[in-house]
C-alpha cells in the first residue's frame, strides 16, 4: 500500500502543452478520480505516474520514493486499459498468469523447449496456479478459465482485466476509462463492484474517466482537469457543492447547472433580467456575472410573491422529461433563444405544468453560484450569505 | 434450401417470381468469373490431364496412349529426379531466409519512425524491378574476375570464387538471389502484420513485467504475426518453388546440371524439345506440390493460428 505523490509534472507533445505543473497527493487506500473533457490530459497523467510516458519536468513517487528511473513493471502498479488491452492469443488462465510467470520465472525457464530443462519450474507454476485460482474465484471467473478473449462478453473481459491487475498485488491500481466499453446497466453494476473491490484490497486507486457520474459515485476524492491543470481538487461533494469554477459547475452535476446572466448594478447589489437581488458583490457596476443555479434548486412560484431571499425569472415549458420517479422539465427562457434552463422536480408537480406554458421559476439565492467574467467563484457579501466563511477548495 | 424446405402452398406466385429473379441476377454476378476460370484455369487443366496421357508432340498430327507411362518415365528419368531435388534444396534455403529475414527487417524498420519510409523502398526496389534486368547486374557483380564481391574478397585475402560457374556454389548463389527478390514483399507484408498489432498490448506487456526485447517478441510480436508468418511462409514456398528466370537468364540450369529445375526441365521438355505430353505430365506433379502447400494453409495451421 502506498501513496502516490506528483510533483510539478509537466508534458508537452511536440509544440502541444498537455500538463503544466501538476500537483498533487493521493493518500494511501484513497479512491481518487481524475475526471475532466477529452484531452485535458487526464490519461496521459495516468501513463505517467505508470511509467509508459515520461514526464518532461518535475518527478513521481510512490510510497515515498522516487520512481522517475523505474520501468513501468518496477512501480507495483497495474494498469487496466479502456481496451482492457488481454493477449487475445492466451486463455483467460494465462493472460492472468503472466505477470506472476515474469516475475517468478527466469528468461530461460519462459523460453520453448528450454524451459523442459527446468527442474523449478514445476513448482513454480503450482504457486503461480494457487494465485490466479484465488483471483479468479474472488472475481467469479473460475468457469472461463481456458476461454479466450474473443469468447468472453465485455464484462468478463472487464473483469479479466482486472483479475490481471489484482493478481501482483500491487500497491496502486491505475484505471484508464475502465467502463467505458461496457453496455449502460453493466457500467452501473461495474461501477458498485469496483468500489467494493476498492473497499476489500485496500490499495490506492487512481481512476481517470470523462463521466462524471462515476467520479461522483466512487471516488473519495475528486480531481476536477481542463487544458493540462488541476481545477478543483476536493470530495464528490465539496465539487458539487462548492464549484471552484464555471467549468468545474458546468462538468460536474446532470443535468448541467442553469447559467443565468446576472449584471453588477448599483451598489455591488446583482441584478437578474433587470431585477435587483438580494446578494451582492464586491464588484463596480455594470461587470457581468453569471448565476449557477442547480435544476434541483429551481421550483416553480408565482411571479412577484416569490419573496425576500428569492431569485425569479419566467420561462416557457419546452419539453418534459419522464425519469419514472422524477421529472426533469426543460424551458425556454423568454425573451432569450438560446437560452434554456432545466428544472428536476416530482411527478406530481409536473402534471401541473402544460406544454408551452408561461411559468415563473424561483430558486433560494443561497442556493446560488456566483462566477466572475473570467470563470473564477466569488462569494456574495451581505445578507442572505450563510457559508460565506468556506473557503473554495482550489488544487 | 430454404426453398426446398418450406410448403409450396405456402409460397405464393410474387414470392416465387422474386426467388426465380434473385437465382438470374446472382448467376449474373458470378458468370464473368466463372467464364474466366473455366477459360484460363479449368479448360487448361483438362487438356493438361489429357494431354499428359499421350505421347504427344508439339506439331505432330497424332498420338497415342500411355496411360501412366509419362509419371513412370518422370520417376526414373535422373535428369527429373535431380532438378526435383535441386528445386527443393532451392526452397529449403530461400523459404527460411526469405521468411525470417523479411520479419528482421520488418521488426527492424518498424521502430523507425522518420527514416521508416526510406528503409521501405530500399528494401521494396528489388520487387518493383525487371529480374531479366537484375540477373544481369548480378552476373557483373558476381563475376570472377571482374565482379566487385570477387574484388573485395580478393582483397581480404580470399581466393576469388566462381559463384555462378562452380558446381557446390551455382544452387546457394542464385537461392541468395531469390531471398533477396522476396525480402521486400515479405517485409512490407510483415510490416502490416506489425503495425495491425494493438499498442496497448505492448503497454499492458511492459506493466505486467514483460519488457525484455525476447520477452516482447515472444510473448506478443510472434504470436499475433501468426495469420501474417502463414501466408508469408506459403506464398514464400510458392514463389521459390516456381523459381525459373534466375535459371533461364543466368546458368541454364549448369554448371553439369546443378541449377536445373523442375521448372526449367517443363520448359525445356515441353518448348525446346517438344515433348508436350511428356512435359503435361511433369507440369501435373508440379501442380500436385503447389496444391499441397495451398492445403496445409487452408486446412491445418489457419485454424491455429487466428484468435
Amino acid at each position: 500500500m502506498a501513496t502516490v505523490t506528483l510533483s510539478s509534472i509537466a508534458k508537452s507533445f511536440g509544440a502541444t502543452r498537455v500538463l503544466g505543473g501538476i500537483d498533487l497527493d493521493i493518500a494511501d487506500g484513497e479512491f481518487l478520480t481524475l475526471v475532466g473533457p477529452s484531452g485535458c490530459g487526464k490519461s496521459t497523467m495516468i501513463r505517467i505516474i505508470a511509467g509508459l510516458e515520461h514526464q518532461d519536468g518535475g518527478g513521481v513517487a510512490i510510497g515515498g520514493h522516487s520512481v522517475d528511473h523505474l520501468r513501468p513493471h518496477e512501480r507495483r502498479v497495474a494498469m487496466v486499459f479502456q481496451s482492457y488491452a488481454l493477449y487475445p492469443h492466451m486463455s483467460v488462465r494465462a493472460n492472468i498468469a503472466l505477470p506472476l510467470t515474469m516475475s517468478r520465472l527466469k528468461l530461460w525457464q519462459r523460453l520453448p523447449l528450454l524451459r523442459l530443462l527446468s527442474s523449478g519450474r514445476r513448482e513454480a507454476m503450482r504457486g503461480i496456479d494457487a494465485d490466479v485460482g484465488a483471483v479468479t474465484a474472488q472475481l467469479q471467473l473460475d468457469h472461463l478459465l481456458d476461454r479466450k478473449p474473443a469468447q468472453l462478453s465485455g464484462g468478463q473481459r472487464q473483469r479479466v482485466a482486472l483479475g490481471r491487475a489484482m493478481v501482483r498485488n500491487p500497491d496502486v491500481f491505475l484505471m484508464d476509462e475502465p467502463l467505458s466499453n461496457l453496455d449502460a446497466k453493466l457500467r452501473v453494476h461495474m461501477r458498485s463492484e469496483l468500489a467494493e473491490l476498492h473497499k476489500r484490497l485496500g490499495a490506492t486507486f487512481v481512476y481517470v474517466t470523462h463521466d462524471q457520474v462515476e467520479a461522483m459515485t466512487m471516488s473519495d476524492r475528486v480531481a476536477m482537469m481542463d487544458s493540462g491543470s488541476i481545477l478543483q481538487l476536493g470530495t464528490p461533494s465539496q465539487l458539487y457543492e462548492r464549484p471552484a469554477s464555471l467549468k468545474v459547475a458546468q462538468f460536474i452535476g446532470s443535468p448541467a447547472i442553469n447559467l443565468l446572466p446576472g449584471i453588477v448594478g448599483a451598489g455591488g447589489r446583482l441584478e437578474l433580467f433587470g431585477r435587483p437581488m438580494g446578494l451582492s458583490v464586491g464588484l463596480p457596476p455594470g461587470q457581468p456575472v453569471t448565476l449557477g443555479v442547480r435544476s434541483e434548486a429551481l421550483s416553480l412560484v408565482h411571479g412577484e410573491t416569490a419573496g425576500a431571499g428569492r431569485g425569479w425569472f419566467s420561462a416557457r415549458l419546452r419539453r418534459k422529461e419522464n425519469l419514472g420517479s422524477e421529472y426533469i422539465l426543460h424551458f425556454d427562457l423568454a425573451g432569450r433563444d438560446a437560452q434554456g434552463a432545466t428544472m428536476r422536480t416530482s411527478p406530481a408537480i409536473a402534471a401541473g405544468v402544460h406544454e408551452a406554458a408561461e411559468v415563473a421559476l424561483g430558486f433560494d439565492e443561497t442556493a446560488c453560484h456566483l462566477f466572475a467574467a473570467d470563470g473564477e467563484r466569488i462569494e456574495p457579501r451581505g445578507p442572505g450569505v450563510a457559508t460565506a466563511s468556506v473557503v473554495p477548495l482550489r488544487a | 434450401m430454404t426453398l426446398a424446405l418450406a410448403s409450396p402452398a405456402l409460397i405464393g406466385p410474387g414470392i416465387r417470381r422474386r426467388h426465380r429473379i434473385e437465382r438470374i441476377a446472382g448467376l449474373g454476378f458470378a458468370m464473368p468469373a466463372l467464364v474466366l476460370l473455366l477459360l484460363t484455369i479449368l479448360a487448361p487443366l483438362a487438356v493438361l490431364v489429357v494431354l499428359s496421357a499421350t505421347n504427344y508432340e508439339f506439331g505432330g498430327i497424332d498420338m497415342d496412349w500411355v496411360g501412366f507411362g509419362n509419371f513412370q518415365k518422370a520417376l526414373a528419368d535422373p535428369i527429373i529426379r535431380r532438378s526435383l531435388l535441386n528445386t527443393l534444396v532451392y526452397v529449403a534455403i530461400v523459404v527460411p531466409g526469405g521468411v525470417f529475414g523479411g520479419l528482421l527487417i520488418a521488426v527492424l524498420v518498424h521502430r523507425r519512425t522518420r527514416s521508416r519510409s526510406l528503409y521501405e523502398v530500399i528494401y521494396f526496389l528489388p520487387v518493383t524491378s525487371t529480374l531479366i534486368a537484375m540477373a544481369t547486374v548480378w552476373q557483373f557483380l558476381l563475376h570472377p574476375s571482374l565482379g566487385p564481391i570477387n574484388g573485395v574478397l580478393k582483397w581480404l585475402g580470399f581466393a576469388p570464387v566462381a559463384f555462378l560457374s562452380e558446381p557446390t556454389t551455382a544452387l546457394a548463389t542464385l537461392a541468395v538471389i531469390g531471398i533477396w527478390q522476396l525480402l521486400g514483399f515479405n517485409m512490407i507484408l510483415f510490416l502490416a502484420g506489425l503495425t495491425a498489432i494493438p499498442r496497448d498490448l505492448y503497454e499492458a506487456a511492459d506493466i505486467d513485467g514483460c519488457s525484455g526485447g525476447i520477452d516482447r517478441f515472444l510473448t506478443i510480436t510472434w504470436p499475433l504475426l501468426g495469420p501474417t508468418t502463414m501466408f508469408v511462409l506459403i506464398t514464400t514456398m510458392i514463389t521459390a518453388f516456381k523459381v525459373f528466370d534466375t535459371v533461364a537468364v543466368m546458368t541454364r540450369g549448369g554448371p553439369v546440371g546443378a541449377t536445373e529445375v523442375l521448372l526449367y526441365n517443363i520448359y525445356l521438355e515441353g518448348f525446346q524439345y517438344f515433348h508436350t505430353g511428356y512435359a503435361a505430365a511433369l507440369t501435373f506433379v508440379f501442380l500436385a506440390f503447389i496444391l499441397v502447400f495451398s492445403a496445409v494453409q487452408t486446412f491445418s495451421l489457419d485454424k491455429k493460428v487466428h484468435y
